[in-house]
């Protein structure tokens, strides 16, 4: 009962046209859910509305009825009676009638016939007597915009659920539909309206149909639409997309074949108009014609079509031909989107009826095209008439190839001798020697736009070989004629395409181009059925090769063998075709690996071994060739070096690490096999150092270190962890019996380190560079042997200043399981088991107790400058691996460089400027993530939130150091330090902060912007505050400081060392102007001030951001100062 | 008072291809200097570089001055600008027609109003001027004319543009300068 009573209050609020469109919603959804949970059945509704629907107050009994038909709409899945929905079918069918309430009855109907698959469907007789209805009684053009769209989805929804009804009513639709269409200019109307007509098509196909009677009106109606244009483009974002709608319009003009008489005149005049978009459209919607009319009644227009297709395709073609690298697999020059749609249709109309091809074949303009090419040698020399007749002909020709077999066969048998006579290219004979006619003087005579020609139809053309599946099915003979003419001609056009490659000089590519895309071209043939055989395909790689070997400097020509090579090689493995790649395995990739090889060649190695590197990774097996290739080059040229000294060798030995680095390991993952042989590879390096002893000739060999380290690193980061464990194995046996162990017998002392001095050989910094890189790319789970005294070894070469060792140590504390305590004991305790030679002193103890010779050399208790500095610098890598792991001991590391910046430390000793410069930037060390070590790709073990954790321990320390600091030095220090924490951290670890950290950071600001030396410090500090500022958290803290900030930017603004700050500083002063007016007004003259300087700055950006900010700052008191 | 356009169909121009010549290739170097050029004077007043919509708005605010205000009482009426071009296609101002010499301070502005008796001529000088004014150092001397034999009364508006009194004068106007402002302002945001 509740129920009920509910009811009639959301009746009554629905009904009520006063009230909100909200509150319609509201009430509609309300009755909706109960008559879906079933508290109401659809009968007890209509009971309770019957007042409402039989009033006769116009706009009530209009709201009752849409009421009901809104509720038959939320209801389409709920199963109903049949008797239900018969009556209320005949119920809204009559309402139909009624101007006044045709909406609910429209949309009611609509509701009713698009029930699918549910209980309570519409009858066909129903169906018939709404159309009939609908078609009688409605005039859609006197309707708004949503009622029309409602007609026409109503007459979808007939077709297209009750075609049989709709049949017999016959003439009444058709008529409906017409008089429905004429005058309607909305889109989504006409969507719809275009779709109906196309389903009227399909509904009636027979000759003496409604639709073929009325196909002249009809069509009228239709292709008045016809070049879509939209005059209001704007506001209409939501409604249908142009090409939608353009697309329903070609569907509906090709929906049957009786508009043909009509459809093609009117398409054919649009294609003749200059508006682009007009061209397009008529060519698009002539292809579906072409698909949906049929031959035979398409051939009636054959005469007319083609000169249109070919007056199109001229106008569309540019002539500018790209000789390019790029182009070599592409057609070489734009394709417009009137030159897509007209290939379209030409390959359309051939496909379907090869007699089409007659009027292309006995073309005039197609035929003259011979002549064209034998006047002009060069494409440059050509007209512009001339070049695009040869550019269209030859397109028009590999389009109707590409169609079918049966057109390539034609088009080859009619043009292809032709060409080759023009290009005097001779033939075969069946013993294989070439055919010497009586002018046989006549030699090849290379004319491009031949060349072009022939190039295009034989890249068409290679698409045409059936897969070899295929081919057994049809007798090959018959089918592939074109296939034999090829052959028969294929030695002479490789012959004809080496020479232009040839012939070529390097200041004109074409040549060059042209003969690599021949044969290439000539390359690409798949399968069995290839006209071109083996040794001919031989033939073309050889070539190719030779281009490459050839060459001492990077030219054109060089450039597009290669690229040549590499299509060919990942064409063979596309379509494993083993037969060739055993070619190919043989002349190209051995080829070029001997060229590795051998140290002795004119190629600048840069060279082969880019070529190499491209050429070889596009199949597996090249890929261990080539590797085993550079393993040998290796070898060989290290081995030179250090037996003969010739230093050309070792710069070969960097290069081709480098090539290692860069262009293999980055496709690792897209070759198989590639880690197995680059793991072999870094072994073999070992080998090889291990088994020169001696280097007879010392050397500055930073790069080719540098380049072994960065290779070793990447290989161990990639490798597996058995790899790995291998890896270090064989590092660790060369290390052990270098002279270098010796180093750990050194105690770590203060007299012994003292006395050490960069006395390593430079066999024994390379070895201790690689080993350092192995460590730092091994994975947490690699085995390394004899910590202890590897962690000595570190330890000591990092004191000397060997920085990897440093980093070496931090990747092992980062990483190591159970050896780390042990690590850690000898890193910091060590000096107690030889503590005896450094006089003890109980007060120096503060440390945890663990007070070690290392960080009392870091304070300068010991030792020289040099081995204060870097013990820092080592620490701080150290810490850098103990934060990101999470460990504890970081914190003592924190405390030794914080003590490190003090200008007095705890025992009274002044530090030294530069160490303290040290100090400050170990914590850009341990904050900053690093490119060389410690990161994701060497396996890092890394803690979420290690750089909050640190940021939360040190920033309060230095803050009340930096209050408390008694020289400008020691401040500016802590300062530096601060900003190297603050502005590594993340940003919202800023923002929550910004209260305490706001006054300090402009205070560093001000402190770094003295000397030149922090300008970068000084800038991504700059960045901590801009981003500060815009924030809604920060933004308290910065109105209430506002004053100082401002004071800040100002002083940058004019910062004579980094551009980027002062364009950063003016742009916080813009950003500034976004905090309460009242705030920021009292600071306008000095800002604009400032800003006014500004605009005179050296440099253009700075200028253009003052520009701004001036205009900006001016208009919060624009009335007062006009400039 | 006139109510039709002043120039109804106005010759529309292409628009030159922009050399894009600049791409900040001095960044790494803090020493050298960028000089002040035409190319910087111009996009001053096309503000390209910073932000299209913007842009777009400029252009649209300056050709309202030249083609649709034919008294002040109607700038605040005309939102739907007949002639949506931009001052460049019109060929008012071309790239050509700024000349800088950043040694000497000087920037001279030649523009050309689209027909002899356009009165819009003066408020499209004034305009380019207070643009100018703002936007260059304050070291610059200005001269702002109407190309030679454009413009039906070019010495008097050619005095009047480079009179500082009488600009200073105009801009104590408070119809002026708000409608200068308007023709400036929406290229900052």
């Amino acid at each position: 009962m509740a129920a009920l009573n509910n009811l009639t209050e959301h009746l009554e609020a629905f009904v009520d046209v006063t009230r909100s469109p909200t509150h319609h919603a509201e009430s509609l959804k309300a009755i909706a859910t109960s008559l879906e949970k079933g508290v109401l059945s659809i009968n007890q509704l209509v009971v309770e509305m019957d007042m409402y629907l039989t009033t006769t107050d116009d706009v009530v009994r209009a709201r009752g009825i849409l009421l009901l038909a809104e509720m038959l709409d939320y209801l389409k899945s709920k199963p109903l009676d049949n008797a239900v929905v018969h009556s209320l079918i005949g119920f809204f069918t009559a309402k139909l009638a009624e101007w006044r309430s045709v909406r609910g009855a429209l949309s009611g109907c609509l509701a009713l016939i698009k029930r699918k698959g549910v209980a309570g469907l519409v009858t066909a007789v129903d169906a018939e007597a709404v159309a009939k209805s609908m078609a009688q009684s409605i005039q859609v053009q006197s309707l708004a915009l949503y009622d029309r769209k409602l007609c026409f989805e109503l007459l979808e929804c007939l077709l297209e659920q009750y075609p049989e009804a709709m049949i017999n009513l016959g003439d009444l639709m058709v008529y409906a539909t017409c008089e429905a269409i004429d005058g309607e200019k909305d889109p989504p109307c006409l969507m719809v309206a275009f779709h109906v007509v196309e389903l009227l098509g399909r509904l009636f196909p027979s000759p003496s149909g409604p639709v073929a009677s009325e196909a002249s009106d009809l069509f009228e109606f239709i292709s008045c639409y016809f070049p879509l244009h939209y005059t209001h483009t704007k506001g209409d974002e939501a409604s249908i997309p142009r090409e939608d709608l353009s697309r329903g319009l070609s569907l509906a003009i090709s929906s049957t074949p009786f508009f043909e008489p009509y459809a093609i005149p009117l398409l054919l005049e649009k294609l003749s108009s200059s508006l682009p978009v007009a061209k397009v459209d008529s060519l698009k919607c002539l292809k579906d014609c072409a698909v949906n009319y049929g031959v035979s009644r398409m051939k009636k227009h054959y005469k007319d079509l083609w000169p249109a297709l070919k007056d199109a395709l001229y106008a569309s073609t540019k002539t500018d031909l790209s000789f390019g690298l790029e182009s070599l697999t592409s057609p070489g020059f734009e394709m417009g989107e009137i030159h897509r749609a007209a290939v379209n249709l030409l390959q359309r109309l051939v496909k379907q009826d090869i007699s089409f091809l007659g009027l292309v074949v006995e073309d005039i303009r197609v035929n003259m095209v011979f002549d064209t090419i034998s006047r002009y040698l060069r494409y440059e020399e050509m007209l512009d008439t001339s070049k695009l007749e040869v550019l269209v002909v030859s397109q028009i020709l590999s389009v109707s190839a590409r169609s079918s077999v049966e057109s390539c066969n034609i088009i080859f048998q009619t043009f292809f001798f032709r060409l080759m006579n023009t290009l005097g290219i001779v033939e075969k004979t069946s013993t294989g020697d070439l055919v010497h006619n009586e002018n046989s003087t006549v030699s090849t005579r290379l004319y491009h736009g031949g060349l072009h020609l022939c190039i295009e139809l034989l890249t068409t053309s290679k698409d045409l070989i059936p897969s070899s599946e295929e081919c057994t099915s049809t007798p090959e003979s018959a089918q592939q004629s074109w296939c034999s003419i090829v052959s028969r001609f294929s030695a002479s056009l490789i012959e004809a395409f080496t020479s232009a490659v040839q012939s070529s000089n390097d200041d004109c590519s074409a040549d060059a181009y042209l003969g690599v895309k021949g044969l290439l071209a000539m390359g690409m043939f798949r399968g069995g059925s290839s006209p071109v055989s083996r040794s001919e395909f031989e033939k073309i790689l050889t070539t190719l090769t030779s281009i490459i070997a050839a060459n001492s400097a990077k030219t054109v020509k060089w450039e597009l063998a290669l690229k040549a090579l590499v299509c060919m090689g990942s064409f063979i493995d596309r379509y494993s075709e083993s037969e060739k790649a055993m070619s190919y395995m043989a002349i190209v990739v051995e080829n070029l690996v001997s060229l590795v090889r051998s140290s002795h060649c004119s190629l600048p190695s840069p060279m082969i071994l880019e070529a190499t590197s491209e050429v070889c990774s596009t199949r597996p097996t090249y890929v261990e060739k080539m590797v085993e290739g550079f393993e040998e080059a290796f070898c060989s040229s290290f081995s030179d070096f250090c037996v003969n000294g010739n230093f050309k060798s070792i710069e070969n030995c960097s290069q081709l690490l480098e090539c290692v680095t860069n262009k293999l390991l980055p496709r690792l993952t897209e070759i198989d096999g590639l880690e197995k042989s680059l793991v072999h590879f870094a072994i073999s390096m070992w080998n090889q150092i291990e088994s020169s002893v001696v280097f007879s000739y010392d050397f500055n060999g930073r790069e080719f270190v540098e380049a072994a380290t960065k290779t070793m690193g990447e290989i161990v980061g990639v490798a597996s962890v058995d790899s790995q464990n291998s890896i270090i194995q064989k590092a660790y046996n060369v290390i052990s019996s270098s002279t270098l162990l010796a180093m750990e017998s050194i105690p770590l002392t203060f007299a012994a380190l003292e006395g050490l001095q960069r006395d390593l050989s430079t066999r024994d910094e390379l070895i201790l560079s690689l080993f350092a890189s192995v460590i730092i790319g091994a994975s947490p789970k690699a085995s390394i042997p004899d910590v202890k005294s590897l962690v000595h070894l570190f330890l000591v070469s990092f004191l000397k200043g060997y920085i990897p060792a440093a980093q070496a140590l931090g990747s092992m504390v980062n990483k190591l399981g159970t050896g780390l305590e042990e690590a850690c004991d000898t890193i910091f305790h060590e000096s107690s088991a030889s503590g005896s030679s450094i006089p003890s002193d109980d007060s120096s103890k503060t440390i945890g107790g663990s007070e070690a010779l290392l960080s009392k050399i870091c304070l300068g208790f010991y030792g020289s400058l040099d081995l204060q500095t870097h013990a820092i610098t080592g620490l701080a890598w150290i810490g850098k691996g103990l934060l990101m792991r999470g460990d504890k001991r970081v914190n003592e590391i924190a405390l030794v460089l914080v003590e490190c910046l003090k200008s007095t430390n705890s025992s009274g000793n002044a530090l030294h400027p530069s160490a303290m410069k040290h100090a400050a930037d170990a914590f850009l060390t341990l904050m900053s993530d690093s490119e060389v070590c410690l990161n994701r790709k060497f396996h890092a073990v890394i803690r979420p939130l290690y750089k909050q954790r640190f940021f939360s321990i040190t920033v309060p320390i230095l803050e009340s150091l930096i209050v408390n600091s008694q020289t400008p030095l020691s401040r500016t220090m802590l300062h530096v330090a601060l900003a190297h924490v603050v502005s590594n951290v993340p940003v919202t670890v800023i923002l929550d902060n910004t209260k305490k950290l706001l006054s300090v950071i402009l205070e560093g600001l001000s402190v770094l912007s003295v000397d030149s030396v922090h300008k970068e410090t000084l800038f991504s500090l700059l960045l901590v505050l801009s981003g500060t500022l815009t924030d809604i958290k920060g933004q308290q803290s910065v109105s209430d400081n506002a004053h100082r900030i401002i004071e800040c930017l100002v002083k940058l603004t004019s910062y004579p060392h980094l551009m980027v700050v002062r364009e950063t500083a003016i742009q916080c002063l813009a950003t500034l102007l976004e905090l309460p007016h009242g705030r920021i007004y009292p600071f306008r003259r000095e800002v604009l001030q400032a800003v006014t300087k500004a605009l005179d700055d050296p440099k253009r950006r700075v200028r253009e951001e003052a520009i701004k900010c001036r205009q900006a700052w001016t208009s919060i008191s624009s009335r007062s100062t006009p400039f | 008072m006139v109510s039709g356009l002043i120039n109804e169909n106005p010759i529309v121009y292409e628009i030159k291809e922009r050399r894009d010549v600049r791409a900040y290739s001095s960044n790494t170097d803090e020493l050298s200097v960028d000089a002040i050029d035409q190319l910087e004077v111009f996009d001053i007043l096309f503000v390209r570089l910073s932000n299209s919509k913007a842009l777009c708005r400029t252009k649209i605010g300056i050709v309202l001055v030249i083609l649709n205000i034919c008294s002040a009482h109607h700038i605040r009426d005309i939102k739907d600008p007949e002639h949506p071009y931009s001052l460049e296609q019109l060929k008012v101002l071309t790239e050509d027609s700024v000349e800088v010499d950043d040694t000497k301070s000087h920037v001279r502005v030649t523009f050309t109003p689209t027909v002899e008796h356009c009165s819009m001529a003066t408020i499209i000088g004034l305009c380019v001027r207070v643009k100018l004014m703002r936007s260059l150092p304050s070291r610059y001397k200005i001269d702002i004319r109407v190309a030679p034999g454009t413009h039906a009364t070019e010495a008097a508006v050619n005095k009047q543009l480079n009179d500082k009194e009488r600009v200073a004068a105009a801009l104590e106007n408070p119809n002026l300068v708000e409608m200068v402002d308007e023709c400036l302002s929406p290229s900052f945001e």
